[in-house]
């Protein structure tokens, strides 16, 4: 039946059966809107919102995994993990508006017992430290009835997450606390660099010592939980986790009572000082500390403003400072053995020259004195070693001007030279030669160019000479050894969790220095008479001491502070398997301050005590 | 004879059922029409069972149960309503009018307010929204107004008064549910178009439609007097750039759309996380086509569209079937009201319409809507009754 027949009657029905189909076009024309727009969302590009739907219920929650341990040689634990429950804040989902965020803070504040300007400065100064989007640690360690609070009431903190994390415990305490280093959230810079590619925010990485140097060994690798959530957050089911894969173990070659003993002795004493004892064959770090030391345990909980002072402050002599590797000093009289070798191979000397010491020597119209003046009398090689002769070196020192003689020597016994320890911070040191102080003349830096004195002075291990107790062991080392310059190292092996062996740290050998056999027996014949002969340096301190030694005093003029006091010893003498490197700041004389720590390290590692002798060679050098 | 030892064939069975239609005054129903309803009402109930179940702890079948009860109580009412001859509301028109308005204004004094709007009286069953009923009654009400006027005045007058007619009771709703005032000018709109208004006065209304619509969205909250309240007009822009605020207002809508999309060809079924998730929202409501469409896919939100095609189509048909120009009048104004909805609705979950608030008709959890659109089939199904009295049965042309 038509339209027309239908509005056929009154005229006014005509314009409405136009009005019909009008209306009736529009119908279709939104039905095919609707249809159209129907297939093209659901048909045509369905599959796109399928990924996306399934990209809103799906969470990837990290699990952490523990970083490594750290043992010492004998497997002891240094270093492991405790977990502890965080509540952290999702930066991405802290409500901007300011009103909203407050009443959040509030809340959570309220919570924990704290007050809204807490949360707002711990907020702030966790967004200001960590790199974008790591999520910002309000608290750690937190009591267990509030993270059951907060995971009970997840809805009404829906941006608050309660996370487990790990934390460094530290076993024995403060024990090596330098050596150990510390850990620390990963920053943006880190993560900048490609080879923290697998890190993220909110890591941990380590930031000093052995953390940092085997920061690869020691880190994990995180795992994921896919979660599936609904829209308040709340997890409805798991549907798959990658498990973290924990850290790898460092097993150290450092000996925790040999540690222990130094560290003791040291701190003993009171002053600012570090030693260093390796095995001369390996460049094994047996023992190294540094005074004042740190807890390690401090870097597990956000530093105050105090605690950081502290740590960095000079009126606290900086006891992050690890004086052992990171600082530099005149070495003194324990720098005598590579000036003696320098000489004898420019052959000034024969070890059988006598020389006669009077107490003190002109040289281009300047006076260079012994310590107090003290004339030692006729005294060879072995002899100026026992009594630590400056007469005897000044003439060395005075001879080998003009040419490198003694630079060359002193660099290849590592002095300037980083030793290529595995640990982060290691200072250079300096060797004074002619080109760098006239250089450094020329450029206004000085008041003087070089002189002879320089070359004198460089002699005895003082005037512009800067070198660490590290290199001074080093130093020691290959004299002990028969010339190979041992790399220094902490590693002994890595092993994984179950404690099996990964890879076995490989002593290196940075090079050989050709030592004249017979220079080398007259020195150390003389460092054994300078520690355990009646005339010997040091004899009041290692006398007594049951285990032949060969060691050396040194005490440096270190003006405007108070003398500087060395003592560095390989035992046992004849055919010396370790070295042991002391330095006291302001401690006097070497056998003063030094000789006494190095000889506790002696006595732990020996497993040998001391007995005190009396009398003896004087401490005067 | 064979249908005596089988009683159950087919010309005993149509004499019950015509007896039966008889007897209820429904012989010639629109048999299309009412397919159309309760296959929709079927679908929402359908769709409530299996997705709703843990919006209410512990009530896993409240909307269910709810929605099956106010679609029985909305066919009843359709079935009463069908019953009466709609030329009665003609006569009626003022008191009718009358009563929109008050009922409209009822709200103002005692009405509670829900999601942002108020719009509904807590009545000792539940609470009832008149603006629902309103849309019946402002169909009823114009149509009778403009046959009674359609010889008095000029053509300029009678469209003025249309005009005034209608948009008065939108004004007013305006100020408490932005979404049922549009359908109100829909309807408006709709009555004028069906009632021969010229095409020039419908594009000057048409055009005034627009540049109000623009003074309310851009001029006036860019002068710093808002008509809107923030959220509203937050919802109306927001679906213009979607992604601008994927946490706000942006949020509801495009997680819409997601669960649309993500449905694909044949639907997601159980695995449909968007909607069991909770993270389409009102998905009792407002976006219960999205969640139809996240379930069973084009081929489950094609037939709810089809069903809404079928229903406009036998709407619009009256139109031309109605024994007179008010049954003309009134099939015109609820196929409109009908087809804004869900282009609206629709579109809204689809993600191409903005955030307004329209349920979807039959479809949407609620039951004043359901009742009302009952209701308004009930009368659709009088101008049908009245045009065909005495003729051929309910399946037929």
């Amino acid at each position: 039946m038509s339209i027309e027949t239908r509005f056929s009657k009154p005229k006014s029905r005509r314009g409405a059966a136009l009005r019909y189909v009008v209306l009736a076009g529009l119908g279709i024309a939104l039905f095919s809107i609707l249809f159209f727009r129907l297939w093209s969302l659901q048909v045509v590009t369905g599959d796109r919102y399928l990924a996306e739907a399934n990209d809103n219920r799906i969470r990837e929650v990290t699990v952490l995994a523990p970083r490594g341990r750290i043992l010492d040689r004998d497997g002891e634990v240094l270093v492991d993990n405790r977990t502890s429950m965080a509540i952290q804040l999702d930066p991405l989902e802290i409500p901007e508006d300011g009103a909203e965020r407050r009443k959040l803070f509030t809340s959570l504040g309220d919570v924990m017992g704290k007050d809204l300007k807490w949360v707002q400065r711990r907020y702030r100064s966790e967004i200001e430290n960590s790199p974008p989007g790591s999520p910002a640690t309000i608290a750690r360690d937190v009591d267990d009835d509030i993270v059951y609070y907060v995971q009970e009431n997840q809805a009404d903190f829906p941006e608050v997450q309660i996370n487990r994390v790990f934390v460094r415990r530290y076993q024995q305490g403060i024990l090596a606390a330098h050596v150990l280093g510390s850990v620390g959230e990963v920053t943006a810079e880190d993560l900048e660099d490609p080879a923290n590619a697998d890190l993220e925010a909110g890591d941990t990485i380590g930031r000093a010592g052995i953390e940092q140097s085997y920061d690869e060994i020691l880190r994990g690798q995180r795992g994921t939980t896919r979660l599936q959530v609904d829209s308040a957050g709340r997890v409805t089911g798991q549907l798959r986790a990658i498990n973290p894969e924990p850290g790898d173990s460092v097993r150290l070659t450092i000996d925790s009572d040999v540690q222990a003993a130094g560290e003791a002795a040291l701190s003993g004493i009171g002053l600012p000082g570090a030693f260093v004892t390796l095995d001369i064959d390996t460049g094994e770090v047996i023992g190294m500390g540094s005074n004042p030391t740190f807890d390690p345990a401090i870097f597990t909980r956000p530093l105050t403003q105090p605690q950081v002072d502290d740590l960095y402050s000079e009126e606290t002599d900086a006891p992050l400072f690890n004086r052992a590797i990171s600082a530099s000093y005149p070495v003194g009289s324990v720098y005598k053995p590579i000036t003696a070798l320098a000489g004898l191979d420019a052959g000034i000397f024969t070890p059988s020259t006598v020389v006669q010491d009077a107490g003190l020597i002109e040289i281009a119209d300047q006076i260079f004195t012994n310590a107090g003046s003290e004339p030692k009398g006729p005294v060879d090689l072995r002899k100026a070693m026992e009594v630590s002769s400056d007469v005897y070196f000044y003439k060395l020192g005075a001879e080998m001007n003009g040419s490198l003689q003694l630079q060359q020597w002193s660099r290849r016994f590592g002095i300037g030279v980083p030793t290529g320890i595995d640990l982060p911070g290691e200072a250079v040191g300096l060797l004074p030669t002619p080109e760098w102080r006239n250089e450094l003349f020329a450029e206004g830096g000085t008041d003087r160019p070089w002189a002879i004195g320089d070359n004198v002075q460089l002699a005895i291990g003082q005037g512009d000479l800067q070198a660490d107790p590290l290199q001074m062991a080093v130093a020691y080392a290959a004299l002990g050894n028969g010339g190979r310059m041992v790399k220094p190292h902490t590693l002994l092996q890595s092993e994984d969790a179950a404690g099996r062996v990964i890879e076995e740290k490989q002593p290196e050998v940075n090079r050989t220095i050709e030592i004249d056999p017979v220079a080398r027996e007259a020195i150390m014949a003389g460092l054994n008479d300078a520690a355990q002969a009646p005339l010997g340096t040091s004899y009041g301190v290692f006398g007594g001491f049951p285990v032949k030694v060969a060691g050396k005093t040194g005490t440096a003029e270190r003006p405007p502070k108070g003398d500087q006091s060395w003592y560095v010893v390989l035992a046992p003498y004849p055919n010396p398997k370790i070295v042991t490197a002391v330095t006291v700041e302001e401690g006097g004389f070497g056998a003063e301050a030094a000789a006494p720590v190095a000889l506790q390290i002696l006595s732990a590692y020996f497993d040998r005590e001391a007995t005190t002798v009396s009398g003896g060679g004087g401490n005067v050098e | 004879m064979e249908s005596s030892r089988l009683p159950r064939t087919r010309p005993g069975r149509r004499a019950t059922r015509l007896g039966l239609l008889d007897r209820a005054g429904l012989r010639h129903m629109d048999g299309w029409l009412a397919f159309s309803a309760l296959g929709l009402i079927l679908c929402s109930i359908y769709t409530l069972h299996q997705t709703s179940g843990q919006v209410i702890p512990g009530a896993p079948a409240y909307y269910t149960q709810r929605q099956a009860v106010y679609g029985l109580m909305g066919i009843v009412a359709m079935i009463a309503i069908a019953r009466v001859d709609y030329s009665r509301f003609r006569e009626l028109r003022v008191g009718i009018y009358t009563f929109l308005c008050a009922s409209i204004l009822t709200i103002f004094a005692f009405g509670v307010t829900s999601r942002g709007s108020t719009q509904s009286l807590d009545l000792p069953f539940f609470s009832f929204q008149p603006a629902e009923l309103g849309k019946l009654l402002l169909v009823l009400s114009l149509a009778g107004f403009v046959i009674d006027g359609a010889r008095r005045g000029s053509e300029k007058q009678r469209t003025v008064r249309y005009l005034a007619l209608g948009l008065a009771p939108t004004g007013m709703v305006l100020l408490q549910d932005l979404g049922t005032s549009l359908v109100f000018a829909a309807i408006t709109l709709a009555i004028m178009v069906a009632a021969g208004v010229r095409w020039s006065h419908l594009a000057v209304v048409g055009t005034g439609a627009v540049a109000f619509i623009a003074f309310v969205l851009v001029l006036m909250p860019m002068a710093g007097a808002p008509v809107l309240k923030d959220y509203q007009q937050e919802r109306l822009t927001s679906f213009l750039s979607p992604t601008a605020d994927i946490g706000g207002a942006g949020y509801q809508q495009n997680q819409a759309k997601v669960a649309a999309g993500s449905g694909g060809t044949t639907g997601r079924g159980d695995q449909a996380t968007q909607s069991e998730l909770g993270f389409v929202p009102e998905r009792h409501t407002d976006f219960i086509f999205a969640v139809v469409a996240e379930r069973y896919g084009f081929v489950g939100a094609a037939l709810v569209l089809s069903l809404f095609a079928l229903l406009f189509w036998r709407a619009l048909r009256l139109m031309t079937l109605s024994k007179n120009l008010y049954g003309t009048l009134v099939a015109a104004g609820i196929a409109g009201s009908i087809m804004f909805q869900v282009f609206v609705n629709v579109g809204m979950n689809l993600g191409i319409m903005p955030i307004t608030g329209i349920p979807l008709p039959l479809m949407s959890y609620g039951g004043s809507a359901i009742i009302a659109t009952f209701l308004m089939i009930g009368v659709l199904q009088s101008i049908h009754i009245e045009s065909r009295a005495g003729q051929r049965g309910p399946w037929s042309q």
